[in-house]
């Protein structure tokens, strides 16, 4: 009850995914409808878990005065106030909510990204120290894709922007490919061992 | 006067961010607890809007399909995930959801691995072709790991890297290129709409 049947359902459902990819019948198109419906009417209720999630563990930091706890206070303060001008003045333009996203949350979400840009530089200055052929090799590429992305790159020479689109259309490419295909068997040698109830990991722990 | 608002609390947060480049400190711990509500805040709304009106609510309550009463109260089995007796009742909305990757198996054989296969058994016809095929062929090599990487086989594995360093160094500069784009749009609006020196 509490580990062989959800295991069953799962094996079952997925030989049955796997008829249907290969039956194009009408019994087979609704089963798929029918399952489609059922996860669409689940989904609402995983992001409950994900704010329960978020409130527990600030509620928690707060009601123990854990270290920094004043700032769980901001974060469930600004996730209530946020929720609730979306239901209350509506998510068209105009309204509290946009101006929220507008001014707090795409500002420092946009910010938050850039910062990696110095953190990507100071990890290229460690690689380079490194002083392996494989490290150089990464950023003779990178540099040379940089330069090409910039009119300093013409500058230079108007060899930098063909040599770029090489790398990109050659030894990038049979790098992806190689990847790609690592990849593919890699997921579907997983997607096997969860449909035959070998990988059980997505169970849990406990009964 | 509500864009100089607007723009003070913007200029603000942004400062904030990027005083963690300093060190930690209180203004960037403010800004980052206040980024994690607003974005969670900002999803619950709109999660209702395009998923619980129209697949839940409606469907029930309007089309009068009560058959979906089922998968609903099946959907509240994943707040159990916090009541320690009871959390195996998660476990099944779970395993609903990932029937799909039965579909996933042929699929992905088909998209990732036949695909390409196809795309890589073309005839060689130019220098090009033939650095893509050795490129892919040293790259499976690299990941076949039943064989150690020693001798000519390591030599070959050896050129497999190379490939792939080439290819991450070309993920990189596209990496640092989008990053120092967002950094030039933030260093704009301080400069321009903020302080308005240009």
């Amino acid at each position: 009850m509490k580990r062989q049947i959800p295991l069953a359902l799962v094996i079952i459902l997925c030989f049955l995914f796997v008829g249907h990819t290969f039956i194009p019948h009408k019994i087979s198109d609704n089963f798929y409808q029918w399952w489609l419906s059922w996860v669409r009417t689940m989904t609402s209720f995983a992001v409950v878990l994900g704010v329960m999630s978020l409130f527990t563990v600030h509620w928690g930091k707060i009601s123990r005065r854990m270290p920094n706890w004043q700032y769980s206070i901001v974060t469930l303060g600004a996730l209530v106030f946020t929720s609730a001008s979306g239901f209350i003045w509506g998510t068209q333009q105009g309204t509290p909510y946009m101006w929220l996203f507008k001014n707090v949350q795409m500002p420092m979400s946009s910010t938050m990204f850039s910062l990696l840009a110095f953190y990507i530089a100071s990890a290229a200055y460690k690689a380079f120290r490194a002083r392996s052929p494989e490290a150089t090799v990464l950023l003779v590429s990178a540099i040379i894709v940089m330069i090409a992305q910039v009119p300093i790159g013409m500058a230079i020479s108007k060899w930098i922007p063909e040599i770029s689109n090489w790398i990109l259309n050659v030894p990038n490419l049979a790098a992806k490919r190689g990847v790609a295909l690592g990849v593919g068997l890699g997921g579907t040698a997983v997607s096997l061992k969860i449909m035959l109830g070998i990988e059980r990991t997505y169970l849990g722990s406990g009964d | 006067m509500l864009e100089n608002i607007s723009n003070l609390v913007a200029a603000f947060l942004t400062l904030s961010i990027f005083s963690f480049l300093w060190k930690d400190n209180p203004f960037y711990r403010f800004a980052e607890h206040l980024l994690v509500g607003v974005s969670m805040g900002y999803a619950i709304p709109l999660v209702y809007k395009n998923v619980f009106i129209p697949f839940l609510y409606t469907p029930i309550f309007l089309q009068r399909q009560y058959a979906l009463i089922f998968p609903a109260i099946l959907g509240t089995f994943f707040i159990f995930r916090f009541n320690r007796k009871l959390a195996w009742l998660s476990r099944y909305p779970i395993v609903f959801s990932m029937g799909i990757i039965g579909m996933g198996v042929p699929l992905s054989m088909h998209a990732s691995v036949l695909v390409q296969m196809r795309s890589a058994m073309l005839p060689i016809m130019d220098i090009n072709s033939f650095i893509i095929f050795i490129g892919t062929i040293t790259i499976l090599l690299y990941f076949f790991f039943s064989k150690s990487h020693e001798g000519v086989y390591g030599k070959f594995t050896k050129i497999g890297i190379w490939y792939m360093m080439i290819g991450f160094g070309a993920s990189f500069g596209y990496t640092v290129m989008a990053r120092l784009s967002l950094l030039i749009g933030r260093i704009q609006f301080l400069v321009h709409d903020f302080l308005k020196l240009i």
